[in-house]
């Protein structure tokens, strides 16, 4: 692998910056990196042409000492991104050969910034999912592995393919998108930083929808500052999504000065789950320590609606998705399958075009919504939604940020959890929360499990204060100091030792 | 006038309810850009916004929002300061998101009430449910391929007023004159240009069936009825169905139909179309409408004078009539034609001469009044001829009919026709003098008693002097010398 694509973001900026190499030689080597890791299945479009096209414009750009916060920085797009005349599926059959004649307004700006595109990465189908299972396109393979155990493990999702280009240095950063954990989740078993920002803060226009009122875009990275700066340039207010937030983007690099002294910062005692693995029991008793030592208190508070998050959520979600992806009929894009009347093609392109996970939450989404069943399932989740952000108001009464484990695992074996779609369910019962109160959350690498996969632990900021939530990452990722890298057994012992365990 | 409909058991009272679909003048589609002039080529007026692309989102029309408060105001009706966009969720090929935004639970506009001038001069109150927005749907064309349905999109996103009454009316007649009405003011309003027949005011009608003073009975709903005469016929035929079916035994079946306008009947829909759940469900992508309470004000501040303030005012400032007023008031184009040409003038006359000569000779042209070959100026100048008896009115009428055909002004007919009136006491006497001798013998028998023959003179005079004559002075002069 080449050392231009084991940089940071930053690192490359001021290599680029500095003329040490160009924009040309940092996409060619990630496009070599993504040839060499073909077989983890993470990119499921590849566009070398445009990537090189762009960086030569870069390299012009640098040349004449322009350029824009993101400039000739590779970066990888889940394919949940409308990205013009370039095909976007959601990792669905039906979407087959859509391109889109238009460009997601979180993209474009990425394109504005100076990014380049290496390609569209592989997702759960419409990202409903927790492991690149569900994708048209087949899994996604976590670059790591459990010590002494070759067995494909997933990669989590529904950005499994983003959280893996990532972790597997075959993009500086990706860009994916977080219903109820699909950024963090996955950055937690790849290693990766992942951020749900606050809902609102980035435009949702041109994201294919799964559900409106939940998803946001968000970026993963390979530092807390990277995810900073990334989230700068897609973040912003725009006038086509009406949820996006009237909000200036602030420096949020600039937040993070280090210092979290006099910062109080959440425990919630709900977050303890059964048959959670000592290892990430552990890794959160550090985070808590590693902030006091910082200068933060640790605060107990309680979030008591926690156990209903998960329910809610396989409510409005569902709910939300039935009809939004009611548009995909067979008759203005993507796939169609004849039928000898309208009902009939309906039916036989659906049949053929959505997969079983797809099919489930359609059914459960048109169940909850159908009359006599909408009052007891939709209207009291809605209920208890309002009691969850509530929750969080409150303990934000007490606390700055709330510290908690990413996820309940680690990664898993590709195949395993398949049989029963509730206990994949499970997977997102500390992520889910946040999107239900739509306040941002990051998930950053923190520590590894005895055989030597990543955890992730989460802090949940205050609505629109993502600067907080990455004044204290910051902190917390210098003092766990991750340094392990996926199949390099040397860095796993380097940071065992760093976390004195 | 009884309203109620004769049966073989006895009399039926008909209960009617009508939601009209009111497509808002605005340039731009409810929730996208896209453009929405009628006619246009199909699927040119579409954005990805309309054909519900992946990742599209819908954005509200603010000129939308303020024809809807308008209309709302110009129906004396209640403001909500914060209302919801629902999802309604069916599979259609014309519908290309599954779902059509509209306001299900929280509607921006309240009850509010119509009032109907019946013809016996009595005013109805009709009241008005609610209000709301929402989007109309493409068009499937079903006549271009053998097998296939092609769809256009042009329509699809439109904005919509779906303006719902109380079950307040009692027959078609008051339904028909509802649905005027109701296309009066949102003319007034410039909310919604109400021409049926380009669909851009469509009707649903509900209608029941009960004797007189019983509980509301079994209702059935019309849908898309696109003109006044046939929602009326529909309403008509329905309530007598019902009565039919009700004095066999029969119950009435909660239905959706459809009319037939080329049987005036109506029919069911196939009961598929009945089974639709729509799922109704707040639309995430919107948030709730909220609208600033002094902006709503500066709405209503802003409002033009309608046709019921209107019509007073012709009534007690210039003396019209309640029927002439109210037929005067029914267009807001005649109306404001005629307060041009009443302005300074004899308004009865103005009135007289705008409702019946001027948009009776339009209609036999096939004409508008705002096409009118006469300008209200024009017109104006034949009224003050009458006026100050240059002309009389008979010569008036002739006048009127050049002017129709040639867009000539009545003072320069007048002239260049020597048409003045002849208001010389000598000219006409001597014009009787000349009568009374070439008749003679009818001047006896007037003055034997039979006086029927005073018109036969008139006439005679009339035609000698080219129908010029003054009519009092003649008639004044006439009677002198007959009585002699």
């Amino acid at each position: 692998m080449s050392d231009l694509a084991r940089l940071t973001m930053f690192e490359a900026r001021s290599g680029l910056r500095a003329k040490k190499f160009s924009a040309r030689e940092l996409a060619q080597a990630h496009l070599a990196a993504m040839a060499a890791a073909r077989s983890l299945n993470a990119f499921i479009t590849e566009t070398p042409d445009r990537a090189l096209a762009q960086a030569d414009a870069s390299d012009a750009r640098l040349a004449r000492g322009d350029g824009g916060m993101l400039e000739g920085l590779p970066l990888a797009i889940k394919d949940l991104f409308c990205t013009k005349d370039v095909l976007t599926t959601a990792c669905s059959h039906i979407l087959d050969g859509f391109r889109p004649p238009y460009e997601s307004t979180v993209t474009a700006k990425l394109w504005q910034a100076g990014a380049v595109m290496l390609g569209k990465t592989n997702l759960d189908e419409f990202a409903m999912g927790s492991s690149n299972a569900t994708s048209c396109r087949g899994p996604v393979e976590n670059p790591w592995r459990r010590r002494g155990d070759n067995r494909p493990l997933v990669p989590g999702g529904s950005s499994g393919g983003s959280a893996a280009a990532v972790a597997a240095r075959m993009a500086l950063g990706a860009i994916g998108t977080d219903t109820g954990g699909s950024i963090r989740q996955p950055a937690s078993f790849c290693g990766v930083v992942g951020v749900k920002p606050t809902y609102g803060r980035c435009s949702r226009w041109g994201v294919v929808a799964f559900a409106s009122s939940l998803d946001q875009a968000g970026p993963m990275t390979r530092s807390v500052s990277d995810a900073a700066l990334l989230l700068a340039a897609m973040a912003g207010h725009d006038p086509k999504d009406s949820t996006s937030a009237p909000l200036a983007v602030p420096d949020f690099n600039a937040a993070m000065t280090g210092d979290i002294h006099g910062l109080k910062i959440g425990v919630p005692t709900e977050y303890r789950v059964d048959g959670m693995p000592m290892a990430i029991e552990a890794l959160w008793r550090d985070g808590i320590a590693w902030l006091k030592e910082a200068g933060a208190t640790p605060v107990e508070i309680s979030l008591p609606m926690t156990k209903y998050a998960l329910p809610t959520y396989y409510i409005i979600a569902p709910a939300e998705a039935s009809s939004n992806l009611a548009r995909y009929d067979g008759v203005r894009f993507g796939l169609r399958v004849p039928g000898d009347s309208l009902d009939a093609m309906y039916e036989k392109t659906r049949a053929a075009g959505f997969g079983a996970e797809v099919k489930r939450r359609v059914l459960i989404g048109t169940y909850v919504l159908s009359a006599g069943y909408y009052d007891a399932y939709y209207v009291r989740a809605q209920k208890i939604r309002t009691l969850i952000a509530r929750d969080f108001a409150q303990a934000f009464e007490q606390c700055d940020a709330i510290l908690t484990p990413t996820t309940p695992s680690p990664a898993f074996a590709i195949g395993e959890r398949q049989d029963d779609p509730v206990t994949m369910y499970l997977n997102d019962v500390f992520t889910v929360p946040a999107n239900l109160a739509g306040l941002p959350a990051i998930s950053l690498p923190a520590g590894l499990t005895e055989d030597g996969l990543p955890l992730g632990l989460q802090i949940i900021g205050r609505a629109f204060d993502e600067q907080t939530m990455f004044r204290v990452a910051g902190v917390l990722e210098s003092a766990a100091a991750f340094v392990a890298e996926p199949g390099q057994p040397g860095g796993v012992e380097r940071t065992m030792a760093a976390r004195g365990t | 006038m009884s309203k109620l409909i004769q049966g073989q058991t006895g009399e039926w009272e008909v209960v009617i309810g009508l939601e009209a679909h009111a497509q808002i003048v605005s340039d731009a589609k409810l929730f996208s850009g896209a453009a929405t002039s009628f006619g246009a080529e199909p699927n040119t007026q579409v954005s990805t916004v309309d054909a519900a692309f992946p990742g599209m989102l819908p954005v509200i029309n603010r000129h939308c929002v303020e024809q809807a408060v308008k209309t709302g105001l110009g129906l004396k009706a209640r403001i909500n300061l914060v209302s919801v966009f629902d999802r309604k969720n069916y599979f259609y090929a014309d519908l290309p998101a599954g779902y059509q935004i509209s306001q299900y639970k929280s509607p921006i506009v309240g009850k509010g009430e119509l009032m109907l001038s019946m013809a016996d001069g009595e005013m109805r109150r009709i009241g008005i449910t609610r209000l709301h927005l929402e989007q109309d749907a493409g068009k499937s064309l079903h006549d271009r391929h053998p097998a296939l349905t092609y769809v256009d999109l042009n329509r699809a996103g439109v904005g919509l007023m779906e303006i719902v009454s109380e079950p307040d009316l009692r027959s078609a007649e008051e339904a028909g004159a509802y649905l005027r009405k109701l296309r009066s003011i949102l003319r007034y309003l410039g909310t919604c240009d109400g021409n049926m027949e380009e669909g851009s005011l469509r009707c649903d009608c509900n209608v029941s069936v009960r004797r007189p003073g019983a509980e509301l009975g079994t209702r059935t709903e019309i849908k898309n009825v696109n003109s006044v005469r046939f929602v009326m016929q529909a309403i008509d035929y329905e309530a007598r169905r019902q009565v039919a079916i009700l004095e066999d035994g029969g119950s009435v079946i909660q239905e959706t139909r459809l009319f037939d306008p080329h049987r005036s009947e109506t029919r069911p829909m196939r009961t598929k179309e009945n089974d639709y759940d729509y799922r109704y469900f707040p639309d995430p992508d919107l948030l709730p409408l909220e609208l600033d309470a002094a902006w709503v004000e500066s709405v209503r501040r802003s409002l033009p004078e309608l046709p019921d303030a209107k019509k007073a005012r012709f009534v007690s400032e210039l003396g019209l009539t309640p029927y002439d007023a109210d037929v005067l008031v029914a267009e807001k184009s005649h109306a404001d034609y005629f307060e041009t040409v009443a302005k300074g003038r004899n308004a009865r006359l103005a009135a007289h001469w705008v409702s019946v000569e001027l948009v009776g000779a339009l209609n036999e042209i096939g004409a508008g009044i705002d096409t009118s070959p006469i300008s209200p100026a024009a017109l104006g100048q034949l009224l003050d001829l009458i006026e100050d008896r240059t002309i009389s009115g008979r010569i008036a009428k002739d006048v009127f009919a050049v002017m129709l055909e040639t867009g000539q002004g009545a003072v320069a007919l007048v002239e260049e026709r020597g048409l003045r009136q002849v208001t010389d006491n000598d000219a006409i006497a001597s014009a009787i003098d000349a009568v009374f001798a070439a008749h003679a013998d009818k001047v006896a028998e007037y003055r034997s008693g039979k006086d029927k023959l005073y018109g036969f003179f008139v006439g005679q005079v009339m035609k000698a002097m080219g129908g010029k004559a003054n009519p009092g002075l003649l008639n004044e002069l006439l009677k002198n010398k007959l009585t002699r």
